[in-house]
């Protein structure tokens, strides 16, 4: 329904953020997903995070590859730029864009197709590298686009619509990216903006690989019984470990907190991210527990969410290149060519 | 006594030396091919390695060539047989009255030789035992020892070579002394025992001049140095490792920040070519200048890419350093066989401008200019070098560059241009009618300038559109783009012949030496040939003049397919049997002797005096 032009005027006492932008500047085209989309819900949440943490709308990039999801980016920060970029290669072309210019906040918006089965090689190897981003991946275990197959992060025996039983294992990403050494590892549901909301900010302001798999169900081909990612069964088998509350600034915590149910992290920006602990034995800051915290409840058909890792000293691919500051698309000849005097030696050496 | 008369030549010969590789002898034969450089003498070598580490056969081929010959002649005339697997062939291979030098430590019956050569023996082995104990020494040594012996065969001056050992080991006084003695050994082995100099010798010249001598990957690496390159992701392939891996060490002496230590340039080793040529297409998205080198099997992977960045009009850029295909082929083997795959690389309508740089200096200018050709026509640029340029060390004249020169970033439209009253940004629209878009930067204007990159089509002003016209209306705008790039592309070098001739000859890239070469070998049968080096696509009208102002014109390339022909006859709607295939594919570098026959046949072949009609 692109066709249908979204009208510009807004409530003038719609609520401005520190910038001064309203809601409104943080939104994009119409979406043309199926009305009642889970991944419509992640878009609200992305604009809402983003507005919350006062971001300049245009120093965000957001980068997808192909499928429902992918097309997401075009229906949120309208000023920003998008790439809808290949099949499964979001994580190679976010990666080469963060190398161009440090300075802007990388989106990458995939889904259960193109991060698990054609870009599992992709995701995989950024989240190795610690680019510093954001990955969300809007999971809900069917290639909605071409009309109900099962992707890679479908359960096993779980039914397609049209009553077929997958028998294929999944590919449980969380797992991966904790494995692979993600800094920020976080899962939530579409159907759960209060809790996805803060989760998606934190992980803007994480400087490092921050991965969010969303179950985000197909309203269109995974919704029914029998699915394992339709918004009955995760509301059924959804296992929160923890509630997210994203601190920004050095202000004193204010908020009340019964002791020993809060766990309070701080990154390396000064945010700080307060936990306000469901599961009071479960300690976000160790991978290996996260891990067989995560196996142990898959394996009881439990869908475990919030933040499930988080590295407050986590570094990122600048770090480990050593790069400086300044972006490098901003540097000049002056900058970049060493010029004819360098040349002449070189010559010199190879006679 | 052998029954031919041994070769006497001064300053033109070929030394082909039979390695076992992972034995430490291509520094040795390196050293060789320099010293001969300093003697003024141009040298032309090449490495034939199979793809291994340790254990097979490798040769090294040096061609001392006075006369300035850098191709590859065919043919040897002295063989340094250090390997006895390849024996036998390399015994074969050997010019009648050539040399053979091996080792001769322990006996080797006389059926293994040939009456028609010169048998050189050195007890090689012998020597190195007797003089170290340290069996990596006595490997290593070995290939200084027999260097040393050729020293005194070849009447070399032994000064000069220890003078480059001296050079490679500035500060490794140790290796520097072991090296220069076993230099000697040899030597003196050779003048005591042996009748030196033979036939074959190295003169004093001064033919060199101020030419360096350098890899086409090094010097096409540090041409995207000095074109302002920042981003460089590669996937590991031979024969382009060497490109990033040369790329890798220019940048670490010349890209840090003096004050700060820190990196003005990212390279990624990318978990495969798809991944690298993403890289790169999102750094120049994000406005770096961004580059892979890659080989044919990359190439193929890659082609997805390739057509988004055409189609959604990225700069990029390819370094293409090709070997023999179909498949895996002959990974080290060399062959210009890429010229198709690239310039229509991708499904759907595409082209790509692809540049052939002849040898490593103009793979250092094409680098340095395919950035900003990239940049002006937002798109896919294509360095076509090939295993023979990349992988050996060339003569060529010296780098060269001018401090005054700017880098073209093309049409970018910033924050301030944004701004302007009655600024029309459309990131396909085309203002200036060469096809050419404005584009931005992502993050340069809060609330201007933003688009959505995307692959499927899309209106001017970059939405969303499955309308006919409007894709049609695009699709005519590439069209009009690729026009443009005609006249900013390298142009075709002319030379013709010293008489006026009906036939003309075409040829690209690592051809060129053979092929000046051949000129003179044709000459001398009496053919004269006009001729022209195609240095790009999209073609220069002045191609499509050259063809027709010509009966017809041989197109000499290193392919089965005649490729270069393909695209010429295809592109300039050229009547195909106006152009004449000569076409080297063994994965050998072509040689002016292949070139001179195949075209001095066919030149011979139509001087054939028809018989006359029978008297009806």
């Amino acid at each position: 329904m692109t066709y249908i032009a979204k009208p510009k005027f807004h409530h003038p006492g719609l609520k401005k953020n520190d910038l001064g932008y309203t809601h409104r500047d943080y939104e994009g085209k119409i979406s043309t997903l199926c009305a009642g989309c889970g991944h419509d819900s992640i878009t609200a949440s992305i604009i809402e995070a983003c507005y919350e943490l006062s971001i300049e709308p245009h120093r965000v990039a957001k980068i997808s590859g192909i499928g429902c999801s992918s097309k997401t980016p075009d229906y949120f920060l309208g000023n920003s730029h998008g790439f809808n970029s290949v099949h499964g290669r979001m994580p190679s072309v976010l990666t080469g864009a963060n190398l161009a210019n440090r300075d802007l906040i990388y989106l990458g918006v995939s889904g259960d197709g193109d991060s698990a089965s054609i870009g599992f090689g992709q995701f995989a190897h950024s989240i190795r590298r610690a680019v510093n981003m954001t990955y969300i991946v809007e999971n809900n275990g069917v290639y909605g686009l071409t009309k109900g197959q099962f992707s890679a992060t479908a359960d096993r025996g779980s039914k397609s619509k049209k009553g077929v039983m997958n028998t294929d294992n999944a590919i449980d990403l969380v797992a991966i990216a904790l494995q692979l050494g993600a800094s920020f590892v976080a899962r939530s549901f579409s159907g759960d903006k209060s809790q996805l909301v803060p989760l998606i900010a934190a992980a803007i302001r994480h400087k490092g690989a921050a991965f969010i798999d969303v179950i985000s169900p197909c309203i269109a081909f995974n919704n029914h019984a029998g699915s394992t990612k339709s918004f009955d069964y995760v509301r059924e088998h959804n296992d929160a470990v923890n509630r997210l509350d994203v601190l920004t600034g050095r202000d004193p915590i204010t908020v009340e907190y019964a002791p020993g149910t809060v766990q309070v992290v701080e990154q390396h920006d000064g945010t700080r991210l307060a936990l306000r602990k469901i599961d009071a034995d479960y300690d976000a800051n160790d991978r290996l527990a996260a891990m067989t915290f995560l196996q142990k409840h898959a394996a009881k058909g439990q869908v475990v969410t919030g933040l499930l890792y988080v590295d407050p000293d986590a570094e990122d691919l600048h770090t480990h290149l050593d790069t400086v500051e300044t972006p490098l698309n901003t540097l000049e000849a002056k900058d970049l060519c060493p010029g004819t005097t360098a040349l002449e030696k070189i010559n010199a050496s190879l006679r | 006594m052998p029954d031919q008369s041994p070769i006497s030549s001064v300053n033109d010969f070929v030394v082909r030396f039979a390695n076992v590789n992972g034995s430490g002898s291509a520094s040795a034969n390196e050293l060789f091919a320099r010293s001969i450089l300093r003697h003024g003498v141009p040298v032309s070598p090449r490495n034939i390695f199979p793809s291994n580490i340790q254990g097979l056969p490798t040769w090294y081929e040096v061609r001392v060539t006075e006369a300035g010959h850098l191709g590859a002649r065919g043919g040897v005339d002295m063989m340094v047989a250090m390997n006895p697997q390849t024996w036998d062939k390399d015994v074969a291979s050997i010019e009648p009255g050539g040399y053979l030098f091996y080792d001769s430590t322990k006996p080797i019956p006389s059926s293994k030789f040939r009456a028609d050569i010169n048998v050189i023996g050195v007890p090689l082995t012998a020597i190195t035992n007797s003089t170290y104990t340290d069996p990596r020494q006595r490997q290593l040594f070995k290939n200084i020892i027999y260097l040393g012996a050729l020293c005194a065969l070849l009447d070399m001056d032994p000064k000069l070579v220890e003078q480059l050992i001296g050079e490679q080991y500035k500060s490794k006084e140790k290796l520097l002394s072991s090296n220069v003695h076993a230099l000697h050994l040899g030597r003196d082995w050779a003048l005591q025992n042996l009748k030196c100099p033979i036939g074959l010798r190295v003169k004093k010249s001064d033919k060199v001049g101020d030419r360096i001598f350098i890899e086409g990957n090094s010097a096409a690496a540090l041409g995207a140095v000095y074109g302002g390159a920042t981003v460089c992701a590669w996937y590991p392939i031979t024969p382009s490792s060497s490109v990033a891996e040369a790329f890798t060490s220019h940048c670490k002496k010349l890209r840090h920040d003096p004050e700060t230590g820190k990196a003005k340039y990212a390279i990624v080793q990318g978990e495969d070519e798809l991944a690298s040529i993403g890289i790169v297409i999102g750094a120049s998205w994000n406005g770096a200048r961004a580059f892979t080198a890659t080989s044919g099997p990359g190439i193929s992977l890659m082609t997805e890419f390739i057509g988004l960045s055409y189609f959604a009009e990225i700069p990029a850029v390819i370094m293409n350093i090709q070997r023999a295909g179909p498949s895996t082929g002959m990974p080290t083997r060399t062959q210009q066989c890429d010229i198709i795959a690239c310039a229509y690389a991708s499904h759907g309508d595409t082209k790509h401008v692809l540049l052939f740089p002849e040898d490593p200096a103009e793979a250092f200018e094409f680098a340095a200019q395919s950035f900003d050709l990239a940049d002006r026509l937002q798109t896919m640029i294509f360095l076509m070098l090939d295993l023979d340029i990349g992988m050996n060390h060339r003569l060529c004249r010296p780098l060269k560059w001018d401090d005054a020169r700017q880098y073209d970033r093309g049409k970018v439209m910033t924050a301030a241009m944004l701004d302007e009253p009655g600024r029309d940004f459309g990131r396909y629209l085309d203002v200036d009618g060469d096809g050419i878009p404005y584009r931005t930067y992502p993050g340069t204007h809060p609330t201007k300038g933003s688009f959505f990159t995307r692959g499927t089509s899309r209106d001017r002003y970059a939405r969303y559109s499955e309308e006919g016209a409007v894709y049609a209306d695009n699709m005519q705008r590439l069209v009009r783009k690729f026009e443009t790039a005609q006249d900013l592309v390298p142009r075709p070098l002319q030379a013709n012949a010293a008489k006026p001739t009906k036939y003309g000859v075409i040829y690209f890239g690592s051809t060129a030496p053979a092929m000046d070469e051949a000129i003179g070998l044709l000459e001398a049968r009496g053919h004269q040939l006009d001729r022209m080096r195609i240095r790009a696509f999209p073609f220069h009208s002045s191609v499509a003049s050259f063809i027709a102002d010509h009966d017809f014109v041989y197109v000499v390339e290193q392919n089965r397919d005649a490729q270069l022909r393909q695209l010429i006859v295809n592109e300039n709607g050229i009547d195909p049997v106006r152009l004449v295939p000569i076409l080297h594919y063994d994965g050998t570098p072509i040689t002016a002797r292949f070139i001179a026959n195949a075209i001095g046949d066919h030149q011979d072949h139509l001087k054939v005096t028809p018989l006359r009609k029978a008297v009806s």
